[in-house]
Parts: structure tokens; C-alpha cells; sequence
């Protein structure tokens, strides 16, 4: 099947394609997988996973927050396109609203299958608190796919051109809403010492630029090898490159600031303290995961010259993996780490108890969570899998550019 | 013409008047209704007569004493499961030791009834919310088990029911799922008794006062006033209806 918006061609995956089997089958097992890891915990209780009563939130976190950050990234390059009017992002648009869409998903899908009670799932639309950023967040997320499908329907139906315009800067304006508001789940939380700063949502918003970017660029890249077509375009590939660079850097940038203000103030230099040095873990995954493998790596990845546009693909796609990996580092080390060092009831003083006060905690990740985690990109890659296959949302023409 | 333009403006003023008695009436009236109501609202509202509260004294308490953790147990069924970190603790005692002086001090810490509770506010669906008598409770029913009260809680007073309970108690409906925590004894004090930790420590130093803090004849409200006495992290102002006296 292929449809055109203005004079771009698109087409769907092709049926009789093998690999888009293997690729449909595969995401299918890695969520069906996950799904039955949650079945599990849901049967035998949460005792089955490495989360406490100390370590609240584990593993499922890590991939849900990554997932649903990235996703808001991932609609980068159609925003680009449309908000910004950067003609090359254009025939890309549709991918990347679908992709945005699918990691969402997965990210929801962990969320939701992680809770004691997820049976009760109705109980957040009968019985919303509005005092709570978390209620406020099941808006931002349903107002989100709303609004990138609105946006991809504009995209994909020449009738609805004239609400093209208004749909991106809808969907732009709400996807910065809703990572400012999946940031300040930790933002707002004064309890523990990691979170609590208005530093939370700007950091969550650069990350999110640079997950999704790098997450879309990677689904790009797959589907030049499942299609045999040659994405991005050399023009696309140059400006790729460079985006993703700058983006990583404003990332690490954040980053940088965050944990440098932490430690400046005394009141905060524990929990510092304890993330970037004392806990070999956490301090490992934070300098070499995030930052060298996820940060600076990509960059020079990214930026250094390439003698084909192949090379430069191939680098483009290890750098992009490269930010995956160190992103879900960086989480990892954001959430667990943060709930790690120990509540502090008595700033100041030395501590203890029975229920492991003014101790850091050992969180020791079970299979079943971490196979939610992964389950989770299962959901995003059937989504995308199954939207391509069903819609005209692959370009075979640059023509715009 | 002087006559005949009064007349003509006449109308028009009492128009005037009369929407203005009826904007009056629109805007004092919902005022005057919850000004009515104020009485049994959230905790700290105007004219609110009772909030209960606990206060520990720290000097009384004895530091290998454990009654109270027990009498809590006892009272809702909380056994240990041989996994430390997912079992219950509802109230435990903390060991609190000064670095410069090296001066310990060990007491109970439980929920401590916040009436500007971060738990009640982050609580997705409502379940935790602030009794009008200052209690905080969860609603089983409405609790998702999302674990943000956990997180949100300064005094780690919350616990997330990590496994399969049978043979709960009537007044303490403990489900797989979702999150627990202090009750200040709900179901005693409606009956007019104390919790069950105040009434255990009663009957060794009697460490721990319960009543009602709004009351200035309660014996509560009294010590207070007589002496100093602090709550955990008041720098967060969450206004918890537990006191330290000796912290």
C-alpha cells in the first residue's frame, strides 16, 4: 500500500518479508515474556523481586521511566519537521510518531503491570487526586496519545492539512508538559535526598531529547536493513549526527549541574557522596555506564568524520545504542541509587534500626522484574511492528528534500 | 429636565442594587456554607475540636524495651516472614546518636499523622487521605499498590504488603498489594480507648501520652505546653501529631 503527502511516497513493511516476521514474532516473545514475569509477581507477591519495603521502586522503573522519557524524544524528529520546518526530518514524521507512541506504551505497560493491584486499574479514572503529580501524569499520558495520534492522522490525511500545523505544536507543547511532569514525580519528593530540586524536570527533558533521538535513529536504522531502502538520507544522516551529539551533551550537561549543585550544598553531600564514589555500583554505572559509555563515546562517535555514508551509519547506530545503554545506566542510578541511600529522619546523625534506618539498602535485581523491564521494549517494538505494517508510514522518496 | 433625568436613571439603579445583592449572595454564600462546615474538615481547619496525637517521651523510654513494637504486632497480626526487608513494621525503635557527643538515644517512630502529609498528597487515587480528626489513614480499596506514599513518606512509616495474608484482623483488612501503615489504633480510639502501643508502655514507664492535641485540658495538650517538645523533621512542615519531648 502507498499513499503521498505533498510529494513524499510512503509505503507499509511488506508482508512477505521474513525478517519483519522474526522482527513481529520476536517483540511479540520478549512481551509476552514480560508478561508473564508479571503474572508471576502478581501471583506470588512482590517478595519475588528484589524491591522492598526500602527499595520501592527496582528494575521495572528503571526500563518504564527510560521508555516513557525516550518516547517523548522520539517525537523529535517529526516536531523538527513540522514545528521547526526543517524540510529534510519531513518524510520521517510518521515514524517517529509511531515510534514515540510505542515506547510510551511499553513504558505504561510496565508501570501498570508493576503495581500491587493492577487489577484495580479503573480506580485511577473513577477516583483521581489531583494534589497528586502522579494523577496528573495519567492525564499528561492519555492527553499524549491523543494528540500524536491526532497529529499523525493530520500527517497521514491530506483532508486534515489544515490542522497539521496546529496538531505539531499541540503535540510539541504537551510532550514538554508531560516530561516536565514525569520529572517532578521526583522533583516534588521531599522525602529523599537524591530528588527533591526543580533541577529534576529540565534534567528529565534534556534526557528525554536524547533517549528518544537516539531509540528513533535506532528504529530507523533497523528498518533500513528489514526494508532495503536507504535511510536516512545522506542530508539527514549529516544533521542526525550532529543533533545527537548536541543533544547528548546538553544531556550530560544536566546531569553535570544536578549532582555538581547536590554536592556543593553540605545538606545534600552525603547522598553525593555515597552515588558518585563510595557505592561502587552506583558510581560505576554513573561515570563509565552514563558517562563515558552513554555521553562522551556518542559524541565523538557521532561527530568524528566518516569516509562512507555506511561508516557513518554504522557509527551513528553504535552511538545510538551506546546512549540506550548509558541512559538506562543513568536511570538506574537515579532511581535505585536515590532510594538507596538511606531516608534521613535525623539529618546529622548517626542512625539505626530494625528496619534498616541510616543504612544504604542492597537492592539485588530478580529475574521476573528485569524481565518486565525488557518486556516493555517488546511492547514498544510489536506497536511500532504492527503500525508500520498496517499504515503507510515508511517514505520511499526523500522528494521534499 | 433635571426630574426627568433622575427618574429615568431610578430604574436602572436599582437594577444596580439588586444584582449587586445577588453577586453579594453568589459569592459570601458558599464562604458562609464552608465556614459552617469547617468544623469537620481536614485537620488544622478553622474551629476543628479534635486532633489526636501521641507524645513519646524520650527520658522515660526505655532503650531495650520493645513492648510497644510487640503490642503492635499483637494487635494486627504482624508476623515476620524471615525476610527483614519486605516484612512489616508498623512502629520501630530507632537508635538516634549524636556524632559530636556520642549520646544515644532510642525511641519509637511510626506513621506520624502529618497533617500536611506528602502521602495523602501524592496518593494517585486518594486512598491515603487525613481523617478530620488528624488520623491518616489508606483505603484498601481505592489502593493501587503504586508504592508512591512509600517514597513520598519523610519517616519511612510506610510498608507495601509484599505477600499473601490470611487471618487479618476484622478492623485491619492487610491485603497482598497494596500499602500499609500506623493506624493510630483507628478502630480503639473510636471506641474510646488509646492505642495499642500507649496502653502496653502504660504499663512499664509510661513513655507514651495519647490525646487530643486541640483539647488544652488533655494531658497531652498540657505536657505540651509545659514543655518542649519537637517532631521529626518539622523543617518540612508537615505538622506531624507526633511529639518528642527530650529529642
Amino acid at each position: 500500500m502507498q499513499t503521498s503527502h505533498s510529494t513524499i511516497q510512503y509505503h507499509t513493511l511488506e508482508g512477505k518479508n521474513v525478517g519483519n516476521w522474526i522482527a513481529l514474532l520476536g517483540f511479540g516473545a520478549v512481551a509476552g515474556v514480560g508478561l508473564l514475569a508479571a503474572l508471576y509477581m502478581e501471583h506470588n507477591g512482590h517478595w519475588v523481586t528484589g524491591m522492598t519495603n526500602h527499595v520501592v521502586w527496582g528494575m521495572p522503573h528503571v526500563f518504564a521511566l527510560f521508555l516513557i522519557v525516550a518516547s517523548t524524544g522520539a517525537l523529535n524528529v517529526a516536531s523538527i519537521g513540522s514545528v521547526f520546518e526543517k524540510t529534510p526530518y519531513r518524510p520521517f514524521g510518521r515514524l517517529s510518531g509511531l515510534t514515540a507512541l510505542g515506547l510510551q506504551a511499553g513504558g505504561l505497560a510496565i508501570l501498570v503491570l508493576d503495581l500491587g493491584r493492577s487489577d484495580r486499574l479503573i480506580t485511577f479514572v473513577t477516583h483521581l487526586n489531583f494534589t497528586s503529580i502522579f494523577a496528573l501524569n495519567v492525564f499528561l499520558y492519555s492527553g499524549f496519545f491523543g494528540l500524536v495520534i491526532l497529529y499523525l492522522w493530520t500527517m497521514m490525511d491530506h483532508r486534515m492539512g489544515h490542522a497539521y500545523r496546529p496538531a505539531a505544536l499541540a503535540a510539541f507543547t504537551w510532550r514538554l508538559i508531560l516530561t516536565t511532569g514525569s520529572g517532578s514525580i521526583f522533583g516534588f519528593m521531599i522525602s529523599r535526598s537524591a530528588y527533591h530540586s526543580t533541577l529534576v524536570a529540565p534534567l528529565f527533558l534534556a534526557l528525554s531529547m536524547s533517549f528518544g533521538l537516539a531509540c528513533y535513529i535506532l528504529v530507523m536504522l533497523w528498518l533500513q536493513v528489514s526494508t532495503g531502502k536507504k535511510y536516512p538520507s545522506p542530508e539527514l544522516l549529516r544533521r542526525l549526527r550532529i543533533l545527537l551529539a548536541i543533544l547528548v551533551g546538553v544531556s550530560l550537561y544536566f546531569v553535570v549541574v544536578h549532582h555538581l549543585t547536590n554536592y556543593y550544598v553540605a545538606e545534600r553531600r552525603d547522598v553525593e557522596k555515597f552515588l558518585l564514589f563510595q557505592n561502587g555500583t552506583f558510581a560505576w554505572l554513573l561515570w563509565v555506564g552514563f558517562g563515558i559509555v552513554g555521553s562522551l563515546l556518542p559524541m565523538l562517535l557521532s561527530l568524528a568524520p566518516r569516509n562512507t555514508v555506511g561508516s557513518a551509519k554504522v557509527a551513528l547506530g553504535v552511538a545510538s545504542a551506546m546512549v540506550v545503554a548509558g541512559g538506562l545506566c543513568f536511570m538506574y542510578v537515579f532511581i535505585v541509587g536515590g532510594e538507596s541511600f538511606p531516608v534521613e529522619l535525623f539529618p546529622g546523625k548517626i542512625v539505626s534500626s530494625s528496619f534498616f534506618d541510616g543504612v544504604p539498602v542492597v537492592y539485588t535485581p530478580s529475574l521476573p522484574e528485569l524481565l518486565l523491564g525488557i518486556g516493555g521494549f517488546g511492547v514498544a517494538g510489536l506497536l511500532v511492528t504492527v503500525g508500520l505494517w498496517a499504515l503507510p508510514m515508511l517514505p520511499s522518496s526523500f522528494a521534499e528534500e | 429636565m433635571s426630574d426627568s433625568f433622575d427618574k429615568s436613571l431610578e430604574p436602572s439603579r436599582r437594577g444596580f442594587l439588586a444584582g449587586l445583592a445577588g453577586f453579594a449572595t453568589l459569592t459570601l454564600a458558599p464562604g458562609v456554607v464552608l465556614y459552617a462546615h469547617a468544623e469537620t474538615k481536614p485537620v488544622g481547619a478553622a474551629g476543628a475540636k479534635v486532633r489526636w496525637g501521641m507524645l513519646v517521651d524520650i527520658n522515660q523510654c526505655d532503650p531495650d524495651c520493645t513492648d510497644c513494637v510487640t503490642a503492635c504486632n499483637t494487635e494486627f497480626g504482624l508476623v515476620g516472614h524471615g525476610r527483614p526487608a519486605t516484612d512489616a513494621q508498623w512502629i520501630r525503635k530507632v537508635s538516634v546518636t549524636d556524632p559530636g557527643s556520642g549520646r544515644t538515644q532510642k525511641f519509637p517512630v511510626m506513621c506520624q499523622h502529618c497533617s500536611d502529609a506528602p502521602c495523602v498528597d501524592v496518593c494517585p487515587t486518594g486512598a491515603s487521605f487525613n481523617r478530620a480528626d488528624g488520623i491518616v489513614l489508606i483505603n484498601r480499596h481505592l489502593c493501587v499498590g503504586c508504592r508512591y506514599c512509600e517514597m513520598a513518606c519523610p519517616y519511612k512509616a510506610r510498608n507495601f504488603v509484599h505477600e499473601e495474608i490470611t487471618d487479618q484482623k476484622p478492623y485491619a483488612p492487610r491485603g497482598k498489594g497494596t500499602s500499609e501503615a500506623c493506624t493510630m489504633c483507628v478502630h480503639r480510639v473510636d471506641a474510646g480507648g488509646t492505642p495499642a502501643c500507649v496502653e502496653a508502655c502504660a504499663k512499664g514507664r509510661g513513655a507514651m501520652l495519647f490525646g487530643n492535641l486541640y483539647d488544652p485540658n488533655s494531658a497531652i495538650a498540657k505536657r505540651i505546653a509545659a514543655y518542649n517538645t519537637a517532631q521529626i523533621r518539622s523543617d518540612l512542615r508537615t505538622d506531624p501529631g507526633v511529639r518528642y519531648q527530650g529529642l
